[in-house]
């Protein structure tokens, strides 16, 4: 388990190193960030000038070289966009990300299972059905289009809830949270729910498709013979069975909602590292683009690895079955 | 699930499709039925529209701006025109940009899917089976791959092709680029979760005792452990159809995705939403009604093929 | 008598009390993008200056029509030497901390914004020296006469010097440097209203300067300004029709007809100095973008007078635009030097005869080729593109839409030699005069002119006469040169100019902030309605 453990990270390692030269390779086609930093009474020898001073005009093997070693101390450069030092902008939007993220997870992950056992259980009832249909028609539409129709139900029209930012903060060291003020926590409402939306169908018709699944495997049959009854069945052992592929799901949806995050947070003009991201690849801004990218994907390296473990203790059977694997 | 030997007498292709257990199980189910026959006629209606649309919407020729934004059936007070389901902002017949944007959708959605599945079924049946260093570096790629949204896959390709392909062709590339950059984004959810029921199902006795008799692993893998994967499968790959139509309306978001000249749904759906709050609905409602009708008949015939499909459901 | 002047003591009072509560009034102000930065010399863009504009003061100000008040100057003029401004500057203003404004915080501020990694430097690069001449007068010593040195003063702030040493802040904040200038997120000035707070993106707080040496001046009744950017659109639409916005720039065309329907809300339209346009590629022999071989269609002047009568100007107003844009034929808007009624008649649409100059000039079945256009930075910039290629189908010119980020549409225009045979571009005149048009979209392109040029023009004749403009003195001759520079232009039809941008300001009903030409209004004019 344990050098399983370290191999995994090794591994996670060289991702983000691939993830850092795919990314560093991508920059050279949203634009020049040149274009952006000079007023339009620059001239050609100015843009050249800095473009020089940026190290723009170095091979690119060099730059490379120059990032990795850089981002290996955590130092990410200067914004080309704010002109501060992109650590500082990464943990000053942080929070609000972590904030929505995790409380999207729970959300979809809470209410996910729950509706999925549920129309599960009851497979053709009136109320199943209107859930599975509702959760089709939430899927289909784009998540902006989401945010945009709440937005005006609830804030334009109703005006029950703020349409824009986090409402008032509170700082407790270099964390700020809005769970703290009433309007903060009204603030987190639409945004939450937006982005919890997709993951929550997905979630819900997955342990919906595995249990029904589940339900018709051979223990559940034997179970039945012994004559437990169905509620027991259900809860302890279909949907125990059921978990593997939801954690694996849910495990991955974490990072996914990271990178979900950027269109719901530009609807709601929300001050996390998804914005962050869109202002700066509108802006060509590099460092940021590639600290943003390096975070999401140092994020997916820890949430997978956690997942591949998870697979080990809900799953006996995999323990020796990853043992012969490694035998090949 | 049987090895036995196929019977050369046995009834004829089509005869044993229709009697076969899925097609019982179709015949016997109403929302099958209504779900696949809307898919079909949307399907088709979408094909067939160079047939019978009022206006070719690709054409920017065959616009006149002065037509623009007239309420559905209203009469147009400066050309006199009027549109089934109203004009947008260029003076576009919104019945025939809805035709032809389904048709776009449609083939970016199913060729992209279909990219994907084949690339994720196949690297995560070779993960699960083989392990070791063949797993590792593939689940590492998978990781790769999900760390990056999938609109930055798109920008890549995007951004290598305008390097490649000389400038006015990029246009009539960008169907078949965003069909690569939707296919190579979404390919790592199902190689996991495939690799994840190999590593299950490659235990089981029925896949020791074939391997036992000798059977070849691409063989096993096909035949014995693909079927029992595909109920997954199939669950992702619906809801990937209608994700990767929404994935393009994203992409057209950056200025990636198809161009307004060329619009799709999801095209059609960003630039309406501009109107959301100025009073032309029509602009908006009509592909994002399309849109969820497609995706809900879609999603509701892939739910039913799953139980439909999965062997041990019978 | 005694009634009376107990009476009048009841009105005074009253008076006074309503005022204290019209006064107190805090203004939620949103926009789509935030202030780069509070340095004032190291961005040259709109959202910066306009943020600045509340905190920092330059010498001379605009008002919103574009009218050129006294602000830290109170007077200037040229010497008896035309090469030597002499500005006489304010006495009694303080900057927020306190410290006085004099004669070396100007030196020191012009000094700085001319240091090579500030973005102001190309509106100085005539300046030879500046010079203190006592406590309160400044003279600036240009290389060779600069009848028009005011017109670059607009939007360049004045510092304290003290403070600026204090912070270490002397030099302009540089991206090379591995920490944070002090001036990025600080700011110190003599302006209307003082930094309280700033997240940069996210919110920004200014509280009024109640030292202010314009109070007696203008109205500064905002106690506190609370600026949110609100990237998009539909969100920044609803946080004003919820009310938790005041005031909101950029707004989309399309919504403003809603808006003004609404009585909680007032929309205020007017002419930005801002005119669209479309540019060729008429220097190359032939372009790799279009289909005909060995022959640059846009080369001759009869493709580009037919593409410019196949657009319908009126068309792109009346359903793109909304009526919100005004159609043009020349590229300034009229608060410009030099601008005329006749240059700004575009032609008339005229089809047949567009088709006849395109056979005339050997392309009867027309020709394709390739048009670029940025996404994201003007005024539907893309629907108008769309429409635009629709009009040239028309003709038979068949044009290919590439619509990208402006990060990398304004690349193509600015690589030597440029990458687009056909683009689309928007250009704002900052000093109100000609000489900016031409010389950086119209000269050819070498040193600090022409770096917009993007047509492969050259014409030596030209370029001598538009190096005349920056030292000729005789206004009345120089603006002679300016006519007949511009009627040669015009014959040559270079561009395709399509028209003037119009910004609208939605705010709540109590406001009337009058659209600023220059997209910067200036809060401390702005007065609540008393209700």
């Amino acid at each position: 388990m344990f050098a399983y453990a370290v191999r995994s990270l090794a591994q996670g390692l060289l991702v983000l190193v691939a993830v850092a030269f795919i990314a560093f390779s991508m920059f050279r086609f949203v634009g020049d960030p040149v274009a952006n930093m000079l007023g339009q009474e620059a001239t050609l020898q100015d843009r050249q000038e800095l473009s020089e001073r940026l190290g723009l005009n170095d091979p690119w093997p060099m730059q490379f070289a120059r990032f990795i070693g850089n981002a290996a101390t955590g130092e990410f450069g200067v914004s080309f966009r704010q002109a501060r030092k992109v650590s500082d902008l990464i943990r000053e939007r942080l929070p609000a990300t972590v904030e929505l993220a995790v409380l999207s997870a729970l959300v979809a992950t809470f209410f996910g299972v729950l509706l999925g056992v549920y129309v599960a259980i009851n497979r053709t009832g009136f109320i199943s059905n209107a859930i599975m249909s509702i959760s089709l028609i939430g899927v289909s539409l784009p998540t902006f289009l989401i945010g945009i129709g709440l937005i005006y139900i609830f804030a334009v029209e109703l005006r029950w809830l703020p349409s824009f930012g986090r409402g008032e903060t509170v700082k407790i060291g270099w964390w700020s949270t809005g769970l703290l003020t009433e309007s903060g926590r009204r603030s987190l409402v639409m945004p939450v729910l937006t982005l919890a939306f997709f993951q929550l169908t997905l979630i819900m018709r997955l342990v919906r498709s595995e249990m029904l699944e589940v339900m018709r495997a051979d223990f559940i049959r034997f179970a039945r013979a012994r004559g437990l009854g169905e509620r027991v069945i259900e809860l302890r052992h279909a949907l125990r069975n059921t978990l593997v592929p939801v954690v694996t799901i849910a495990g991955l949806q974490l990072g996914s909602i990271i990178a979900f995050a950027i269109v719901t947070e530009t609807v709601f003009q929300w001050p996390g590292l998804g914005a962050l991201f869109v202002n700066a690849v509108q802006f060509a801004d590099v460092p940021v683009m590639a600290a943003y990218l390096m975070f999401v994907a140092a994020v997916f390296v820890i949430t997978n690895l956690i997942v591949d473990l998870l697979y080990f203790l809900l799953d006996p059977r995999l323990r020796s079955g990853g043992r012969t694997a490694k035998g090949h | 699930m049987t090895d036995m030997p196929r019977n050369p007498a046995e009834p004829s292709r089509f005869q044993r499709i229709w009697e076969s257990d899925v097609m019982w199980s179709f015949r016997h189910s109403p929302v099958a039925i209504v779900s696949a026959i809307v898919s079909l006629v949307m399907i088709f209606g979408a094909i067939l529209a160079p047939l019978y649309a009022p206006q070719d919407p690709f054409n920017p020729a065959s616009l006149n701006l002065m037509d623009g934004l007239t309420p559905p059936g209203k009469v147009n007070e400066f050309t006199g025109q009027t549109f089934l389901l109203g004009s947008d902002s260029q003076g576009r017949d919104m019945f025939s940009a809805v035709l032809y944007g389904t048709q776009v959708s449609l083939l970016v959605g199913a060729a992209s899917v279909l990219f994907s599945a084949v690339i994720g079924v196949f690297l995560g049946l070779m993960a699960g089976y083989i392990g070791g260093k063949t797993e590792a570096v593939i689940m590492r790629v998978a990781d790769v791959q999900l760390s990056f949204p999938a609109i930055l896959i798109a920008l890549l390709i995007f951004g290598v092709a305008r390097g490649i392909i000389p400038p006015g062709q990029q246009e009539d590339a960008t169907l078949i680029l965003l069909i690569l950059a939707i296919g190579l984004s979404n390919w790592a959810q199902y190689a996991r979760t495939v690799r994840g029921s190999t590593l299950v199902e490659k235990n089981k006795e029925y896949v020791q005792a074939a391997r036992v008799i000798g059977r070849s692993p691409l063989l096993i893998m096909l035949k014995h452990i693909l079927p029992n994967v595909m109920g997954p499968v199939t669950v992702i790959a619906t809801i990937n159809l209608a994700l990767a139509v929404i994935e393009e309306a994203t992409l057209s978001f950056l200025g990636v995705g198809m161009p307004p000249t060329q619009p799709s749904l999801g095209t059609l759906i960003r630039v309406g939403q501009q109107f959301l709050f100025s009073g032309e609905w029509w602009i908006l409602l009509f592909p994002a009604l399309t849109l969820v009708i497609l995706a809900l008949a879609i999603n509701l015939l892939g739910d039913w093929l799953r139980d439909a499909m999965n062997p041990r459901l019978r | 008598m005694k009634m009376t002047i107990r009476g009048l003591l009841a009105v005074l009072a009253t008076t006074t009390m309503l005022a204290g509560i019209a006064e107190a009034r805090s203004l939620k102000w949103a926009r789509s993008g935030d202030s780069l930065t509070l340095d004032p010399h190291a961005q040259n863009e709109g959202p910066t200056h306009t943020l600045a504009h509340q905190i920092y003061e330059p010498l001379i100000i605009r008002d919103h029509t574009g009218k050129q008040l006294p602000a830290l100057a109170t007077s200037w003029g040229v010497t008896s030497d035309p090469a030597i401004w002499e500005f006489k500057l304010r006495t009694g203003v303080k900057f927020h901390d306190g410290a006085d404004f004099d004669a070396d915080d100007v030196v020191f501020s012009l000094e700085r914004a001319m240091q090579p990694t500030s973005d102001m430097k190309g509106l100085l690069t005539s300046i030879e020296s500046v010079t203190k001449v006592d406590s309160h007068t400044v003279r600036i010593k240009t290389k060779g006469p600069n009848p028009l040195l005011p017109n670059n003063l607009g939007d360049l702030f004045m510092m304290d010097k003290g403070w600026a040493e204090k912070n270490n802040a002397t030099k302009v904040q540089d991206f090379k440097n591995k920490e944070e200038n002090f001036a990025v997120r600080n700011a110190n000035g003599t302006g209307p209203f003082s930094l309280v707070s700033r997240e940069p993106d996210v919110k920004t707080v200014l509280k009024r300067n109640d030292n202010y040496w314009g109070k007696a001046e203008v109205p500064l009744e905002v106690t506190e300004v609370i600026y949110t950017p609100i990237k998009a659109d539909a969100t920044r639409i609803a946080a004003l029709l919820s009310g938790e916005i005041d005031f909101v720039q950029d707004l989309p065309v399309q919504d403003i007809e809603r808006l003004r329907q609404d009585r909680k809300l007032r929309v205020n339209s007017g002419p930005e100095n801002r005119t669209i346009f479309f540019g060729f590629n008429v220097g190359d022999a032939d372009l790799k973008s279009d289909n005909v071989e060995g022959k640059n269609p846009f080369a001759d002047k009869r493709v580009r007078q037919a593409m410019n009568m196949a657009l319908n100007r009126a068309a792109i107003q009346r359903v793109v635009m909304r009526g919100e844009s005004v159609p043009t034929g020349v590229i300034m808007p009229p608060f410009v030097n030099g601008w005329t009624k006749e240059l700004d008649a575009a032609p008339a649409v005229d089809l047949a005869a567009a088709r006849k100059l395109l056979a005339d000039a050997g392309y009867p079945n027309g020709f394709s080729t390739t048009l670029h256009c940025p996404n994201d930075r003007y005024v539907n910039d893309e629907a108008i593109c769309q429409a635009a290629v629709g009009m040239w189908g028309a003709i038979g010119v068949k044009v290919n839409l590439v619509s990208q980020s402006k990060s990398i549409h304004f690349t193509l225009i600015q690589k030597q030699p440029p990458e687009t045979d056909f683009f689309m571009l928007g250009w704002g005149v900052p000093t109100f005069d000609s000489d900016y048009v031409f010389s950086f979209l119209y000269h050819t392109r070498a040193g600090s002119r022409g770096s917009w040029n993007a047509l492969r023009y050259s014409n030596a004749e030209i370029d001598s006469k538009i190096q005349t403009l920056s030292s000729e003195t005789d206004i009345a001759k120089r603006n002679a040169t300016i006519a007949d520079i511009w009627g040669r232009l015009k014959e040559e039809a270079l561009y395709i100019p399509l028209h003037h941008q119009t910004l609208a300001y939605g705010m709540k009903s109590d406001l009337d902030i009058p659209v600023d030409v220059s997209n910067q209004p200036k809060l401390k004019f702005v007065s609540f309605k008393r209700s």
